[in-house]
């Protein structure tokens, strides 16, 4: 019997009255962008943002509750954005999106921060059950970034996985880890670096006892990536099914998966949220296109973070994947 | 050539560095408080005296692009909100649900086309005679290209974005005629989304085939486009029907500016020599090593000098600092041309237009 598990990949937008009150209390230039040095007043607000976007997923009924990364001001890059050996410089777009992060520059040696750390530890306390930590996968965060101080890509790679392995070390206990790497479909490693593409993802899930989920999104990752990533040692891989869903559906007819997937089945991206009977035809189109693979749990979780959108349509995803869920699969 | 016609009767040097801004500008702060009136039920503050408010700041900022010495002026879209927003609300079929995040704590009410798009509320024209009425140097309009409304909407009704764009493209194409009927001269589209996605340059292309139909010859055309890497778009774009590239390159300090120069670039260029992301303004010695950064890709006669994006984001002052600055740094370069004094690599191509 497959287990049907209701999540999400966080980055959720800031509650509108927060948008406001930060944009005025920090400023909205480059330069005044998040740190890691916040006045308590900013720290403050982000402590009530967190515990409103818990109980909204709490409300949502979903299965795993994540932190929301409501400081994250760079998606995806935030862990290098306020760690001290890394300059953060010209905004740059973000993947092909109207969004930017802070470029952010590695200058020096890349030792522990807990910044993450200190978010989901002020987070744990307020979820009983299903606590779920979300980190930018290796392949994506080293993507991301520019190096300046390891001198080459592969060591810069590991480098980074060392670091992501350190923050999330000291995470508290989770059920689940989501690793998000976007990059490994919009700018899949070379033949040489595809082959630590197993030893990166290692490196982080190896520090943990939380079920790791590698969580690529916008299409489908190519075959030899989509092998490099089945090498390691993790427990599920996530399939986006909004945006190619054949390609990723033959990923798995072809090569297998993980003994657990994680599905995209919401658009993170479009206001046109699914409702929770299209989520489930979705799960049911999968399964009934890869019969050959008996899935111990299925993630149903959105293809993209949930910045993106407006509030309105955030919570009604939520509500949608956690309505979904509610009913056993078929 | 559709350039030499900006330039102005008394301009005091031989050479012509066209100076202008890509077009928004900060607000005074009454303009913000007129808003909350309006929006304040207990206020009797009605449209008319918003609208009333909105003509003074077109006319404040008008002035002020003019008292710091720009060619070409615009009135810092004092009317829009936003780029994507201020249209949609006068295109039927779109819907608004609320802000969402372009970068740190900058939002935009990003709207969602819930049915097929149409022509409702007039865009731009009101504000192009209103402008012109109060300016004494010639104006620019700048308009939101289709491929960018399209592709900064939620799209719920189209099979796909280029289906949105072509219809929203027929649409620009209407006011823009209606912009060069009222007297427009010089029209700055602005596709900031094209610097995302290069496999959709065909779509761009396009786009601005059904803008430019029926568009007299001495109308220029510009099309702006920021915050990408343009070797994903370069050389292509030079096959668009336009006379000027305007690009951002000073916010990552001129490292694509190699781009542009294999192959020829052949179109004219403007190119932001000052950041319109940092606070600081830059000093008149720095402005004119990035205009002479910008002579590395075309010849002073091809060249256009503006800020790298629209200047709405900085304290008003800074804004007006760098608009000041740039206009001294683009007339010390022109005298330093007349006298020799710059070497000028002789382009290998002139523009065909």
């Amino acid at each position: 019997m497959t287990q049907l598990v209701s999540t999400t990949p966080g980055l959720y937008p800031l509650p509108d009255h927060a948008k406001d009150d930060l944009s005025s209390l920090k400023g909205n230039q480059k330069e005044d962008l998040i740190t890691g040095a916040e006045s308590d007043e900013i720290e403050a607000m982000y402590d009530n943002v967190r515990e409103s976007l818990v109980e909204r997923q709490q409300d949502a009924g979903l299965d795993r509750v994540v932190e929301g990364q409501a400081r994250w001001d760079d998606m995806i890059a935030h862990p290098l954005t306020v760690h001290d050996s890394v300059d953060t410089r010209g905004i740059v777009r973000y993947y092909n999106n109207n969004n930017f992060y802070r470029e952010p520059v590695v200058t020096g040696a890349l030792d522990f921060d807990g910044d993450v750390a200190a978010e989901l530890e002020a987070t744990r306390s307020l979820v009983d059950d299903g606590f779920q930590a979300v980190l930018p996968g290796p392949w994506s965060l080293a993507d991301l970034a520019t190096d300046e101080y390891y001198g080459n890509e592969a060591e810069f790679l590991g480098a980074i996985a060392d670091f992501l392995a350190d923050e999330a070390a000291a995470f508290p206990a989770a059920e689940t880890l989501f690793l998000l790497e976007p990059s490994l479909v919009e700018n899949p490693p070379d033949d040489g670096m595809g082959e630590r593409i197993p030893d990166a993802l290692d490196t982080v899930a190896g520090v943990t006892d939380a079920d790791v989920v590698v969580h690529p999104y916008w299409g489908a990752l190519d075959e030899k990536t989509h092998a490099h990533v089945l090498d390691a040692n993790i427990d599920a891989l996530s399939y986006d099914l909004v945006s190619e869903p054949d390609a990723n559906v033959y990923n798995v007819q072809e090569y297998g998966t993980t003994d657990d997937v994680a599905l995209g089945l919401v658009n993170g991206q479009n206001t046109l949220v699914e409702s929770p009977e299209t989520i489930r035809e979705r799960i049911e189109w999968f399964t009934g296109q890869t019969p050959a693979e008996e899935y111990g749990r299925i993630y149903a979780t959105t293809n993209t973070g949930l910045f993106y959108l407006p509030v309105n349509r955030f919570e009604e995803t939520l509500d949608a994947l956690g309505t979904a869920t509610q009913e056993v699969l078929a | 050539m559709t350039r030499e016609q900006f330039r102005p009767t008394d301009h005091p040097n031989d050479h012509f560095l066209l100076t202008t801004v890509v077009g928004s500008y900060p607000k005074p702060k009454w303009l913000h408080r007129a808003r909350d009136l309006l929006e304040d039920n207990s206020s009797d503050f009605d449209e008319e005296n918003f609208a009333e408010a909105k003509d003074d700041a077109s006319r404040l900022i008008t002035n002020e692009h003019e008292r710091s010495g720009l060619d070409v002026v615009v009135d810092g879209e004092m009317r829009r909100n936003e780029m994507v927003e201020y249209f949609a609300h006068r295109i039927d079929g779109y819907q608004f649900n609320g802000p969402v995040k372009v970068w740190g704590h900058n939002y935009f009410d990003k709207p969602s086309v819930v049915d097929e798009v149409s022509y409702g509320e007039e865009w731009l024209v009101s504000e192009y005679e209103y402008t012109s009425e109060v300016a004494v140097r010639p104006v620019k309009v700048p308009i939101t290209g289709p491929y960018t409304l399209a592709s900064w909407s939620f799209n719920e009704v189209y099979e796909d974005d280029a289906d949105l764009a072509y219809e929203l493209a027929d649409l620009v194409n209407e006011e823009i005629e209606a912009l060069v009927e009222a007297g427009t001269r010089y029209i700055q589209i602005d596709e900031p989304a094209l610097a995302t996605t290069p496999d959709d340059h065909a779509i761009v292309g396009e786009c601005l085939r059904r803008i430019v139909e029926d568009i007299p010859d001495d109308v220029r055309l510009g099309l702006h486009v920021c915050y990408g890497d343009y070797s994903r778009i370069y050389p292509e774009i030079l096959d668009y029907p336009v006379h000027e590239f305007d690009i951002e390159l000073c916010n990552g300090d001129y490292e694509q500016l190699d781009v542009f120069k294999e192959p020829t670039f052949t179109k004219d260029l403007a190119v932001g020599v000052v950041d319109i992301h940092a606070r600081e303004v830059e000093t008149v010695d720095d402005i004119k090593n990035n205009i002479k950064k910008a002579l590395e890709i075309v010849p002073p006669e091809r060249l256009t000098v503006s800020p790298d994006c629209g200047l709405k984001l900085l304290p008003r002052e800074a804004a007006y600092g760098k608009m000041e600055n740039m206009v001294t740094a683009a007339r010390e370069i022109e005298a330093e041309l007349d006298a020799g004094e710059i070497d000028v690599e002789p382009a290998a191509v002139q523009a065909d237009d």
